[in-house]
């Protein structure tokens, strides 16, 4: 214990910033590939596909992330498989954030009006042509909202992967609190730099919400 | 599956289908042909079937009895190749269904270049034409939210040519639309029976089924319960269809 809060000390905050927004990335991209799987996998024709796909994403949405941490970092060291903080908090949100995107963009695939689909079979096309050509471009523009608005969540969650020593913004304010142990002013300052991070994206979120009001007539069936 | 069919066979065929949506029974053994270049307008009240037994001829509803033969295609059994069957068939609905994050143009080239492979240069002039066919030429690069109801009806007609299908179905295509913008796209239809176009409609106009329908079915509680040339509309002979005739405004 000791000393003030010099230069340094924000220098290592900033830092755990930037892992906070590299894990973020990391997650948002690892589940937006698994979360897109999951999302086609949850409308599949096939029912065991369907069904595989609804029970992963109940499991993942009734059990806490923070829970999900430590089974991704303990659990797989506890069999043998020595990870590291960083790939188990990834592999974690990761699987957190495929299952949550999976059924927004779910909904959003589903919400564009079953007549497209109609049209599209009437003339002639493949399912995956009537995917990619009618259906996802019609779903991204109703889905990029709520995703951003997710993003959001993602950013503060990732904060949670502090518990398996992954050194991210709320890692290093811990670090830092532990040898000044001024707890009020470092928190206030991961609290202000969380919500510098997160209000743009909600802001844009609700742009793109306002926008998407504007156009909505585009999407209607006629 | 698949044979050739000569040409005395029907265009399309429905033998003694049934279907059920639950313990509803909505087709109880209907049974109509439609030869090449026939038209044939199917009437009746709302639930009487109508539009369900259009539908079973492109499969948008599975039937569960009976035959139904459309281009040679055995529509009834399960391995019916359906994206054959829909090369053959176009359906146009009452709600249009134009792509709305596409261009008109890119609306009616969009099947020919991904299903039959057409190169995008001969795709093009492909939708200039069919646009020409219905007096859009100059709506090629417009939204279908650009376009009035009539337009994108007229629209949608076009993009189903594109794919020069066999045989169109018409879903009660004037529906959504008021007395004008119904005459604009009805004029069209007009041309393309005029053209020699196989056509099968779903219609509540009964002046226009009088005037361009070849045959008339008339639906009732899922049965075909009169069928004959337009004539029937003027004389009908079962009391069911007189009634019907008789609420229905007359205009030719």
């Amino acid at each position: 214990m000791g000393g003030h809060l010099n230069i340094n000390h924000l220098m290592f905050l900033g830092q755990g910033a930037l892992w906070t927004v590299g894990l973020s990335v990391i997650a948002l991209i690892g589940g937006g590939i698994v979360g897109f799987v999951i999302a086609l996998a949850r409308i599949s024709p096939l029912k065991s596909v369907r069904i595989a796909s609804a029970v992963y994403v109940q499991l993942i949405q009734g059990t806490p992330l923070l829970v999900i941490l430590f089974l991704g970092y303990f659990g797989l060291a506890a069999i043998g498989l020595k990870v590291s903080p960083l790939a188990a908090a990834g592999a974690s949100l990761t699987l957190y954030v495929a299952a949550y995107l999976g059924e927004i963009w779910r909904g959003c695939i589903q919400s564009v009006p079953k007549p497209q689909w109609e049209a599209a079979e009437g003339l002639a096309l493949s399912r995956t042509q009537r995917m990619t050509k009618v259906i996802l471009p019609q779903a991204i523009r109703i889905a990029t909202p709520p995703t951003v608005g997710f993003m959001v969540q993602i950013i503060k969650n990732t904060s949670l992967a502090s518990v398996v020593g992954f050194v991210e913004l709320m890692r290093s304010g811990q670090i830092v609190n532990n040898s000044l142990f001024e707890p009020f002013a470092i928190y206030a300052i991961i609290a202000v730099t969380y919500f510098a991070m997160c209000y743009p994206l909600s802001l844009f979120s609700q742009k793109l919400e306002q926008r998407m009001g504007r156009g909505r007539s585009t999407l209607a069936p006629a | 599956m698949q044979q050739n069919p000569s040409p005395s066979e029907p265009i399309v065929s429905l033998r003694d289908v049934k279907k059920s949506f639950g313990p509803l029974l909505v087709l109880d053994g209907v049974s109509f042909a439609v030869q090449r270049g026939e038209v044939l307008a199917l009437i009746g009240r709302s639930g009487s079937g109508k539009s369900t037994a259009l539908r079973c001829i492109d499969r948008f509803e599975k039937v569960d009895g009976g035959e139904i033969v459309v281009c040679g295609h055995r529509v009834d059994r399960p391995d019916v190749n359906l994206r054959a069957l829909r090369q053959d068939v176009g359906i146009v609905f009452q709600s249009y269904n134009l792509f709305p994050h596409l261009t008109i143009e890119q609306n009616i080239t969009l099947a020919p270049c991904a299903v039959k492979g057409v190169a995008t240069a001969q795709a093009k002039d492909l939708a200039r034409k069919v646009l020409a066919q219905v007096g859009l030429e100059e709506k090629l690069h417009a939204y279908p939210e650009q376009l009035s109801g009539g337009q994108q009806q007229r629209a949608a007609i076009a993009r189903s040519l594109a794919m020069q299908p066999k045989v169109m179905l018409f879903d009660e295509v004037t529906s959504a639309l008021d007395p004008e913008l119904t005459a604009e796209v009805l004029r069209v239809i007009e041309q393309l029976a005029a053209d020699g176009m196989t056509m099968v409609m779903v219609t509540h106009e009964m002046g226009f089924a009088k005037g361009i329908a070849d045959r008339i079915v008339f639906m009732h509680r899922g049965k075909v319960h009169e069928t004959g040339p337009a004539s029937i509309l003027t004389s009908p002979t079962t009391p069911e269809l007189t009634q019907f005739v008789g609420t229905g405004n007359l205009k030719s």
